[in-house]
């Protein structure tokens, strides 16, 4: 039985989450299969990375500020978060949540508490059906989250730290103090001055959701992501040379999206300079965390 | 290993405790971390002599090896370094066989046909019949030339980064001077471009203690396979039956990652302390201010 190209995209395209043909081809493969595939597998990348970056937005604001305090108390518990994320292996950590998750329904107790604590009830789900596939996405989900929280925490740190004197004290001289001071002036120069680094965490925290279907979470009947389908070619065809390149192709094509919808983001929050003073974003190259 | 402990199920409290954690297997695991130390230990300075080398080549004026060199450099920029190491693995390793098979196999058929990889049986490295420590050699050997190539590129680009940074001036009082070009890459420009480069090789550094789990991956019995292989439950079959304690050897793990880290933080601070002195640099400066 062989189908057109078109017919493979209809059956697998969403072959990812669940929709459409449920068997994987088996033999003789083509290369519009390893293509619509890998690309139905991107899905996740794309949901972890996404969400991830939009809840840790909020979370490293607060965490930078947090590390920022005077009051010890706000500070410390701060910049331990940042050390333990920072100063750990995303895949140990990933190891780590997935082993807690396991052990958690044997504490009801705690079980309870987190899910009353946690908006994101959907990690403790109880039900076992759907529960086992929700706690493992739900679950890396989490590590990414908290982990790029901590990353970026540190790029707004830093930015808040260098944000110039002369500022802070124009600010005053026009009376505007605490709250507002902090709100007009402070903020959307500590995002201006680190939004490079962000985006550059942003690309690279897309890069770092290929490493959940192999840090523990396993990837149920056969729904993976990118690199999980360009595994199973590269198993299946003993050949490395057309899957993995073909992940690179859509990560590069990825990228390239992150880093236009974040330089539109800095033309806006450099929009009040003279163009030979505005924040160039300087892609780096991504590394492993 | 220990008198006391040749009957585990008999001992109790911190006998057991104390047997438990020098068994046979637990060894291996301390051993393990060895391993991972080797790996730093042989990759760092491997990936730092690639890295040198890309740089240079990148500088050169002979277009295609400075093209080889740039390519290099921007390899690694927009694709997920974890594709990677999968891809280098079996590339090195499929390479390989073929380049055996040229020698030892007769016909000498093009191995990969269709759905497979195949060469004679002799060509296989290693081979076939090789006993398990030599396969766990070879995958460390892999290893060891996977994470050079990649973590290599990022140096590069590092260097690369950091000989620009040298104040040209520098470099064109030096030819002034009457030097060849190969006197003012090796006594001006190498030894400044080291105060240039050493955040950034701290920070890759701090990453390539980071990437040690991704043995695992490669399949080298690492400390993240024994964490798994010991603290998974035991059953009454085994000597020490306990129940699912992989968290807390994970735990371990974090600790051990979080306490080289922070210690090898230390150790960049004072390095760059020490590359600061007498440059010309704002950190330099400071130094002198000091003193003054």
């Amino acid at each position: 039985m062989s189908m057109t190209c078109w017919e493979t995209v209809q059956a697998y395209a969403f072959r990812s989450i669940g929709i459409g043909e449920n068997l994987l081809p088996k033999s003789d493969f083509t290369l519009c299969q390893q293509f619509t595939l890998i690309g139905s597998g991107m899905i996740w990348n794309l949901y972890f990375g996404v969400l991830a970056l939009t809840f840790g937005f909020f979370l490293a604001n607060a965490v930078a500020l947090a590390k920022n305090a005077r009051n010890p108390l706000v500070r410390k518990p701060a910049e331990w978060f940042v050390f333990v994320f920072r100063g750990s292996p995303l895949f140990i950590q990933f190891f780590l949540a997935y082993e807690a998750l396991i052990l958690l329904p044997k504490f009801p107790g705690i079980e309870a508490t987190l899910v009353a604590v946690f908006p994101v009830e959907v990690i403790i789900s109880i039900d076992i059906g759907s529960g086992w596939q929700t706690r493992a996405w739900a679950g890396a989900l989490l590590v990414l989250f908290l982990n790029t929280s901590a990353y970026a925490a540190e790029i707004f740190h830093g930015a808040l730290k260098s944000i110039p004197k002369g500022d802070l004290e124009a600010a005053e001289a026009y009376g505007l103090t605490g709250w507002k001071r902090f709100i007009r002036i402070e903020w959307p120069t500590m995002l201006r001055l680190g939004w490079p680094g962000y985006t550059n965490e942003a690309i690279f925290l897309f890069h770092a959701t290929t490493l959940v279907y192999f840090s523990g979470f396993p990837a149920f009947s056969q729904k993976g992501d990118a690199l999980y389908y360009a595994n199973y070619f590269a198993d299946k065809t003993f050949n490395p040379f057309v899957p993995y390149p073909i992940v690179g192709f859509y990560f590069i094509c990825l990228t390239l999206l992150v880093t236009t919808i974040y330089g539109a983001v800095n033309k806006r929050l450099n929009r009040h300079l003279p163009s030979n003073q505005r924040q160039k974003i300087r892609l780096r190259p991504n590394l492993i965390r | 290993m220990f008198a006391a402990c040749a009957d585990p199920k008999s001992i109790e409290g911190l006998t057991w405790g104390f047997c438990y954690l020098t068994s046979g297997k637990h060894v291996d695991f301390y051993w393990s971390f060895v391993v991972v130390l080797a790996l730093l230990a042989i990759t760092a300075p491997a990936a730092l002599g690639m890295g040198f080398m890309g740089a240079t080549a990148a500088r050169s004026h002979i277009a295609p090896i400075s093209w080889l060199g740039k390519i290099y450099i921007w390899m690694v920029r927009g694709i997920p370094d974890i594709i990677f190491f999968l891809f280098f693995v079996i590339a090195l390793d499929q390479g390989l066989e073929y380049l055996k098979s040229l020698a030892v196999c007769d016909g000498g058929a093009w191995p990969w046909q269709g759905l497979e990889f195949r060469v004679c049986q002799e060509a296989k490295v290693p081979l076939g019949a090789s006993s398990s420590g030599w396969h766990q050699a070879y995958g460390f050997g892999l290893a060891v030339v996977t994470f050079a190539i990649v973590f290599g590129a990022f140096v590069a680009n590092v260097i690369y980064g950091a000989m620009q940074a040298v104040p040209h001036a520098q470099l064109e009082t030096a030819e002034a001077y009457g030097m060849s070009r190969a006197q003012v890459f090796r006594r001006i420009l190498v030894p400044q471009m080291w105060v240039y480069a050493l955040p950034g090789l701290g920070n890759l550094w701090m990453i390539l203690i980071k990437a040690t789990p991704l043995l695992f991956l490669l399949g080298v019995k690492d400390i993240v396979y024994y964490a798994r292989e010991l603290g998974g439950s035991k059953t009454q079959a085994y000597e020490y039956p306990h129940g699912d304690w992989r968290l807390w050897y994970f735990l371990g793990l974090l600790v051990f990652y979080l306490v080289f880290t922070s210690l090898s933080e230390r150790v960049f601070a004072r390095l760059s302390r020490r590359l600061s002195k007498g440059q010309a640099t704002s950190g330099g400066k400071a130094m002198r201010k000091a003193a003054a």
